[in-house]
């Protein structure tokens, strides 16, 4: 039937066709790394986490805040899972915050979020892994982010490892040629060379291994709640499921009778 | 309520009695439930309730999100990321509103569209096809709105670029943007006047809806068939319907069952997949996205704005013709509205004597390619303006306003429709049992069997 296939067709589009076009590089190259947390099922890596919160600690905080990051859910389960007492020593010796009511700057408390850093103007990464997408396309349907996700984790680890050690300057501004990056050169000198941290737990630390740490954090920063999300809909989708059998065949028997009647 | 002939709630206790002779609000809510619906309805008759239960879950998960949202430039995203982080369920509520308004034009698309093609539009039930376009209108409304108040990039740009429509209009433009924004561009005003809006606007729609409800309880159920039910007396009536309790809510709540199945999947594993990745990076005036992109729902009527450009020759021709006062930008919008206004009118524009599309040979491929037009402007929309796809846009935007303006008049006068079942009952048997299409046994099963 005609208006069966149009229809089909019409849903189809709707939920797989979309906003293919956010960042348009055409050169743009992001690799498709692998994470932990990719599916319906996936899963942080606790200790990933950890990692890449030591990455970020000792390198990218230097610029970059995390604003919207509280300190405490540092201890969530789902998340980086450290003990509360952790929590409150690195908040400590890490970051100092200003206090209105002490009018004065004083050591951060898990209570507390991360600092805002805005001090060279780097963008805030709370959200970064959300709010960039590694795959676009094809010729703006979707299916590449259908199939592969947003993207965002990937794009931040290929833009931290796909500096090709290029350098220009322009308008006394200091760029560096990098491929993942949309036009091609990036004002962010390279962050990570590899063993830039020493990892506790004796991972590798290569620029490769640093780099998906860190974005594997940063994925975690901007969706803390994803496994919480993902087991909620799990849920959802098998009671919904068990509901839609049960309702399936209450129907068929209400309409048998009528239906069927005179072969009754 | 007129319609049909059925039987009516007859209170029996001297409480009910009480009640009935001050208030028959019991009877109202029985002749709503009982009321007689046309057996043969298929399954593109669900997505009435569908978007029933999506005003719902809009209002509810929306209620509980104002609880913890702030409407200030300064606080708006924040306050955003404090319910994803800080209230308990906050990420999950705040997922199933977004996407919940995406189910919601799912919905109300394939509802249009069943429309479009069974005839539902056709006398007597203009009122209930107008009412419907105005809920879906202010359904465009309260969706952009939305997308407006978690003040992203997207929210910003999709404001200032919307509003700038209005800015079109020749001589009054400018101070109808400046009032609807509140100020000369969008801020904090703009924001604040939408988050009101967007508030009152589902209880509006809440309120038509009852209305559409009445309209098409009078008239009774479109069917696939297009033929009416046969209301000459009770018994008769009988042989065509089935009370809507339990046959039609039973069928219409696993239908709905099934789809929440699939939208709790996008909620639970890809809830961003229909967002925009530059709306989680707050709003700043003085960084434009490089590619402003409306919401996927909006994509369609989009394109036919985008599609007439100053160096289209209708476009130079209402200019020539106006001296100028309709340049392209305002065509644009004209198109836009025009193209939303076209559908509205389709009552009066369709010239058959036939109602449903499944007796319409020529009409069938028409309306194939509409719903194949519609797609096409949904992608288009997404696509930059650069050729190819303006030229496309252009073609998809003819074809829309063709189906409406010509087509549909001039199949009425051409075109050799079949001959439809002549009632409900025969279309219902011959699809359900074998030796009910002949006629002997489906003049036999004319004896109502009582419900279990």
């Amino acid at each position: 039937m005609i208006i069966k296939i149009s229809f089909a067709a019409i849903s189809a589009i709707f939920l797989s066709a979309n906003m293919a076009l956010s960042a348009g590089g055409g050169k743009q190259h992001i690799e498709d790394f692998a994470f932990s947390f990719e599916g319906p099922f996936g899963t942080f890596d606790q200790s990933q986490l950890q990692r890449g919160l030591k990455v970020y600690t000792e390198v990218c905080s230097a610029c970059h805040g995390l604003r919207y990051v509280p300190l405490r859910t540092l201890s969530d389960e789902g998340g980086p899972h450290f003990t509360e007492a952790q929590v409150r020593v690195y908040s400590a010796e890490n970051f100092e915050v200003f206090d209105a009511d002490l009018d004065d700057y004083r050591e951060a408390t898990p209570t507390d979020n991360f600092p805002v850093n805005d001090s060279v103007g780097a963008p805030d990464l709370s959200l970064m892994a959300k709010a960039r997408a590694g795959f676009h396309g094809p010729y703006g349907t979707g299916i590449s982010q259908l199939v592969n996700g947003m993207g965002g984790p990937e794009y931040i680890a290929s833009l931290l490892t796909s500096y090709t050690g290029e350098e220009k300057e322009e308008a006394g501004v200091t760029l560096y040629e990098n491929t993942a990056f949309p036009g091609g050169w990036i004002s962010m000198a390279p962050p990570l060379y590899g063993e830039d941290v020493d990892y506790d737990d004796g991972h590798s630390n290569d620029l490769h291994d640093e780099a998906v740490d860190v974005s594997a954090f940063l994925m975690w920063t901007a969706e803390p709640k994803m496994m919480d999300r993902q087991y909620t809909g799990f849920v959802g989708v098998l009671i919904l499921a068990l509901l839609s059998v049960l309702l399936y065949f209450t129907n068929k028997r209400i309409w048998a009778p009528v239906k069927y009647k005179s072969s009754m | 309520m007129s319609g049909i002939p059925h039987d009516h709630y007859e209170p029996t206790t001297s409480g009910e009695k009480w009640l009935h002779s001050r208030l028959p609000i019991v009877g109202l809510l029985y002749d709503t439930l009982m009321l007689p619906t046309p057996k043969n309805l298929n399954w593109m008759w669900i997505w009435g309730i569908v978007l029933t239960f999506c005003l719902v879950l809009q209002i509810v998960t929306g209620i509980i999100l104002v609880m913890h949202y702030t409407p200030h430039v300064d606080l708006a995203f924040a306050s955003i990321e404090h319910i994803m982080r800080n209230v308990n369920g906050g990420h999950f509520i705040r997922y199933l509103h977004m996407n919940g308004a995406s189910l919601f034009f799912v919905a109300v698309y394939a509802h249009i569209f069943r429309g479009l093609y069974y005839g539902s539009y056709k006398a007597p039930r203009e009122v209930t096809w107008i009412i419907g376009m105005l809920i879906y209108l202010l359904m465009m409304g309260t969706a952009f709105m939305g997308y407006v108040l978690p003040w992203g990039q997207m929210s910003f740009w999709g404001a200032t670029v919307i509003t700038g429509l209005f800015g079109a209009i020749p001589f009054i433009g400018e101070p109808i943007q400046t009032w609807l924004l509140g100020g000369p561009a969008v801020d904090n005003a703009t924001l604040n006047r939408f988050f009101s809006l967007h508030y009152l606007m589902p209880f509006l729609i809440a309120g038509l809806v009852i209305v559409h409800i009445w309209a098409f309880h009078t008239t009774g159920n479109n069917n696939p068939t297009g033929v009416e039910v046969r209301r000459a007396s009770k018994a008769e009536a009988e042989k065509d319907t089935l009370p809507f309790w339990p046959y039609f809510v039973m069928k219409d709540l696993f239908a709905l069952a099934v789809i929440f199945c699939v939208f709790f999947a996008i909620v639970g594993f890809m809830p961003n997949y229909l967002g925009h990745p530059d709306n989680y990076i707050e709003a700043n005036a003085l960084a434009t996205p490089a590619h402003i992109v409306p919401e996927w729902y909006f994509l369609p009527f989009y394109a036919i704005l985008r599609a007439f450009t100053a160096d289209v020759w209708v476009v130079q021709l209402a200019s020539f013709v106006t001296g100028g006062i309709i340049d392209a930008k305002f065509f644009g919008v004209l198109a836009m509205f025009g193209a939303i206004a076209v559908m509205a009118l389709a009552p009066w524009l369709d010239t058959s004597s036939i109602r449903s599309g499944r007796y319409r040979p020529m009409f069938k491929w028409y309306f194939l390619l509409l719903v194949i037009d519609f797609v096409a402007l949904t992608w288009l929309g997404a696509m930059p303006a650069e050729e190819p796809y303006a030229t496309f846009s252009l073609i998809a935007s003819a074809y829309w306003f063709a189906y409406f303006l010509v087509i549909l008049p001039l199949l009425g006068i051409i075109e050799r429709p079949n001959t439809p079942p002549a009632t409900i009952e025969e279309d219902f048997n011959s699809s359900h049992s074998k030796e009910s299409s002949q006629p002997k046994e489906a003049f036999e099963s004319a004896n109502p069997t009582p419900a279990e």
